[in-house]
């Protein structure tokens, strides 16, 4: 495998003479189809099972259409967008979508860097301390709402009550009084694994012969971690936010399981809502109109998303 | 935390001692109030599934006791009564999970050559409509999804379950097989080209031995988000075609609070991810990360 990297520099540049190449329509067209072929497979069958249904939600959007009664299908324009407007519920369980993203994410990230500094330095056990602390990303999410929602924070029989109480606090109805805390807890749970692992694969990838000179010269660990660590670790960092961020932003599983959104729609995020207006309200219009809203608002921040991936690995030459 | 890591460091940092000299000292008492901290951490972020692998195996009075139970005889019923229950569910999931997998394979592997070994025009244009797939909300295409389902009379089957999940790990297949092709030395390939192997030759007898363990981390990838998933078989599911996190809530809300037979079952449901993962911790890294971590 070594081998394999070393030569990994030379090679990328060959592919990026291949791709320019490509790009440049150099090749005869018989050469272009061929080098299409093993592609089209996949790509025709993402645009059929991923576009199309996405056009479709766009033309619901614009009819009043109930899904109990799917003939009943009149053209309203843009009106389910103005009802998007002026839905106050729409903005609070927007509101929560960032609230619950960000929080997850940038706790999960904090706490993640953390845990990777400690599980980067040897010690004996350190295997199997990583394995314990990556156990709560494997649970299935399903399982781990359950869990947090009936065994850790019941009111009665939780035992999260039962240890606040061990320190004198009365027990809280977690999942109804602080429903968002709630949700948070058990998310943070499982994204928390998830960016340590990506951080502690950034600080092993800290060039040795760097921290080295840098431990000859003297420079204690807090300097180290400022000059040298902090930089390498940046793009690490920037990954687990933007790849937290997709993955966090769809939660549905956890508020479907803890909460169903409530009390009323104090902890229902985007997906949780629009899933509600769908197949409870049997509303298609306004729940498509919402989807085409929530792309858009994706599209704008995935655009510049992607082009911090795009910068920062791979598809441009890496550092 | 401030105090343990400064403290041993502070005369390092202003006399430059020899750095054995320094290693030592750390590992002496910061190193081990440093490991201290990071055992409690880990066996905190580890107890909740710990507690929820105790409960499995109390009986149901124990479980949802208050004061919490911690000491009792350990009762296999639970297990007995999920097993008995949960074979449809998880024959399911088998199914959608492995063919699911299978299928991202065939239509991943191919795709990741064309845009890394043998490029088309415009890769980067590809890659990026690919991941631009995984961005979009899934709940703003369900509804359609749930219509045309509904049309073709495939709602309920677990077949569409197998279509849609083939569509969700896709691009991540795509992404991570392509990271895996770029590691493939350029001479292996020419050296192939030369002793006049074809395309399918080439494939079968000198690249995909190569990237092995790359197609076992992304399939590694693809049955864990497979298996989990929970929204499409919640909205297109019904009796016949419901998977196993359908069954984990079908027990939670039929039977109301049976906590124990609960735990037993997320147990059961969580074993084989947790068990791939704790295999598989390195490719995981690389997976979650789309390839992009090597």
């Amino acid at each position: 495998m070594t081998a394999v990297t070393a030569q990994a520099g030379n090679l990328r540049r060959a592919q990026a003479q291949r791709a320019a190449r490509a790009d440049r329509h150099e090749y005869p067209r018989a050469e272009r189809w061929r080098r299409r072929g093993p592609l089209l497979p996949a790509l025709i069958f993402t645009i059929v099972v991923t576009q199309i249904p996405f056009l479709v939600t766009i033309w619901y959007s614009l009819h009043s259409r109930n899904l109990l009664r799917p003939d009943s299908d009149i053209f309203v324009g843009l009106s389910n967008y103005l009802d998007i407007a002026r839905d106050s519920v729409f903005r609070q369980t927007a509101l929560n979508s960032v609230i619950i993203t960000l929080g997850c994410v940038l706790v999960a990230m904090v706490l993640g860097i953390v845990l990777a500094i400690l599980l980067d330095r040897p010690f004996r056990g350190r295997g199997v301390a990583r394995t314990l602390l990556i156990t709560p990303f494997l649970i299935m999410p399903v399982a781990s709402s359950v869990l947090w929602s009936m065994a850790m924070l019941n009111p009665t029989y939780g035992l999260f009550n039962w240890t606040l109480g061990l320190v004198g606090i009365d027990p809280v109805d977690w999942t109804s009084t602080y429903p968002i805390v709630a949700i948070l807890m058990a998310l943070v749970w499982q994204w928390t694994p998830f960016m340590m692992l990506l951080v502690l694969a950034g600080l092993q990838a800290q060039p040795k012969d760097v921290l080295e000179a840098a431990a000859m010269d003297g420079a204690g660990w807090w300097r180290t971690f400022g000059s040298i660590t902090l930089p390498q670790l940046r793009r690490y960092v920037e990954l687990g936010v933007l790849l937290g961020i997709i993955y966090v932003v769809n939660t549905f599983d956890q508020i479907y399981l803890m909460t169903a959104g409530g009390p009323g729609t104090a902890s229902a995020n985007l997906p949780f809502y629009i899933y509600q207006r769908a197949f409870l309200g049997f509303d298609v219009g306004q729940a498509a109109a919402m989807g085409v809203v929530v792309v858009i608002a994706t599209i704008i921040v995935a655009s510049a998303a992607l082009r911090l991936i795009f910068r920062s690995f791979d598809v441009k030459e890496r550092a | 935390m401030t105090a343990t890591t400064t403290a041993p460091r502070t005369p390092a940092a202003s006399s430059p001692a020899p750095p054995p000299a320094r290693r030592a000292r750390r590992g002496s008492v910061g190193g081990g109030l440093l490991t201290t901290l990071t055992w409690i951490l880990a066996l905190g972020f580890f107890f909740p599934v710990a507690w929820m692998a105790m409960t499995a195996f109390k009986q149901e009075n124990q479980a949802s006791s208050d004061p919490p139970t911690w000491f009792f005889s350990p009762t296999l019923d639970q297990f007995r009564a999920v097993v008995g229950e949960s074979g449809a569910y998880v024959a399911n999931s088998a199914i959608a999970t492995g063919v699911s997998t299978v299928l991202v394979l065939l239509l991943g592997i191919p795709a990741a050559y064309a845009l890394s070994i043998r490029p088309v025009e415009k890769v980067s244009d590809v890659l990026f409509f690919f991941i631009s797939t995984k961005m979009l909300p899934v709940v703003a295409v369900i509804v359609p999804i749930y219509v045309i389902a509904g049309q073709l009379k495939v709602l309920d089957n677990v077949w569409t379950l197998v279509v849609l999940y083939t569509a969700m790990n896709l691009p991540i297949a795509v992404w991570m097989m392509r990271s895996f092709f770029q590691e493939v030395p350029a001479e292996v390939l020419e050296a192939a080209a030369v002793d006049g192997a074809g395309l399918m030759k080439t494939l079968r007898a000198v690249l995909i031995p190569m990237v092995a363990p790359g197609i076992a981390a992304t399939a590694l990838i693809c049955v864990i988000f497979a298996w989990n998933e929970f929204f499409f078989a919640l909205n297109l599911t019904a009796s016949r075609a419901a998977t196993v996190p359908i069954f984990i809530v079908s027990t939670m809300t039929s039977e109301g609070l049976f906590l124990a037979q609960l735990c037993a079952a997320a147990l059961l449901a969580s074993l084989p991810v947790i068990l791939a993962g704790w295999i598989a911790q390195k490719q995981l890294v690389r997976g979650l990360s789309m390839g992009a971590i090597k």
